[in-house]
């Protein structure tokens, strides 16, 4: 799911097309968009308090053979939650996993690591080592 | 466990049905049509649950009479509602009711109070026909000069029932015939007479 979710919705569309035929499946519960309240705690151990308010888009897709899946994404893009879902769903369903894992987990796992690394890279190269000179007092 | 989907189009359809409902409840006794496509787990009718789907939350208890009760329907209830389905009429804001000829006594149910009359419960009967059965000649606000209506199954001594909820104002329960695809309404405010 964490992979899912950071993936663009254009990118999900593709590689599902690419997964085809995919099993029938019904929408369980149309995409939608709310509010959700987010907690926060100080400190780690706090009491809780409410932060504010994330847009989130939700869906529910059940396939032919009742597999349930669910989407949850930050955001108002409904069709990624649908796409997000479709694919939760056939991560359970026996006959599909492999294919999805190699298909559409493995490129988007890739892809996000990869821009993690360049991150990772771009922030490191502008590293300050802060020392402190040792001033001799002789 | 096959969970059968919602509405298709959840604003469009929870709007005209809650136009139906509203024209029902404003209109007593006139039928009002509630089309959809909903397949929900039996022994819900499809009327009960287009009106479940357009008014429950998660802030309205719903009780269930004895054969509704089920895991397959209150898990339909509860994903696509959020509403608590609860043991106590009482606690009920609305009461789904599969065989309304045995349908508890009316004041087994939250009847509301002198100040909040509102805080009653709202019971969907699920009738098999809106055509057949007893006439029911009603007057009251909402009516021009008498209407019929008729249904069936209904309780034997409804008239009585009637009565009685209706010497009740303002508090007392509404009442929602449904059948699959049709509502009519019998709110608090109406009044039974015998004279055709």
């Amino acid at each position: 799911m964490a992979v899912l979710v950071e993936a663009e919705r254009q990118e999900l569309a593709s590689l599902l097309a690419g997964l085809e035929p995919l099993p029938a499946h019904e929408i369980v519960r149309q995409p939608e968009t709310g509010l959700v309240m987010l907690q926060g705690r100080i400190g780690g151990d706090g009491s809780p308090f409410n932060l504010g308010e994330a847009t989130v888009s939700r869906a529910v897709v059940r396939l032919e053979s009742g597999e349930m899946g669910f989407g949850y994404v930050l955001g108002r893009d409904r069709e990624k939650a649908r796409l997000v879902a479709l694919c939760d769903a056939l991560l359970q369903s026996e006959s599909c996993r492999p294919a999805v894992e190699a298909k559409i987990l493995a490129p988007l796992r890739e892809r996000i690591h990869d821009e993690h690394r360049q991150v990772a890279a771009r922030t490191a190269a502008t590293r300050v080592d802060f020392f402190t000179l040792v001033r001799g007092d002789n | 466990m096959a969970l059968s989907p919602g509405f298709a189009d959840p604003v469009l359809e929870a709007q005209s049905a809650f136009r139906s409902i509203m024209e029902a409840s404003a209109r007593p006794g006139t039928v009002c049509p509630l089309d959809s496509t909903l397949a929900p787990p039996a022994p819900l009718s499809r009327g009960a649950a287009v009106i479940a789907l357009t008014l429950f939350d998660q802030d309205t208890a719903v009780w269930l009479d004895a054969p509704l009760p089920g895991d397959d329907l209150t898990y339909w209830l509860r994903f696509h509602t959020r509403a608590p389905v609860v043991t106590d009429p009482q606690r009920a804001a609305f009461a789904i009711l599969s065989r309304p000829e045995q349908a508890p006594p009316f004041d087994a149910f939250a009847l509301g109070t002198l100040e909040y009359p509102d805080r009653s419960t709202t019971l969907i009967l699920q009738v098999d026909s809106l055509e057949r059965g007893r006439p029911l000649v009603l007057t009251g606000p909402g009516i021009k000069d008498r209407v019929t209506l008729r249904a069936e199954p209904l309780p034997a001594d409804l008239p009585r029932r009637l009565a009685a909820n209706r010497a009740l104002f303002p508090r007392g329960i509404d009442l929602h015939l449904v059948t699959g695809s049709r509502v009519a309404a019998l709110p608090r405010s109406v009044t039974l007479t015998d004279e055709a």
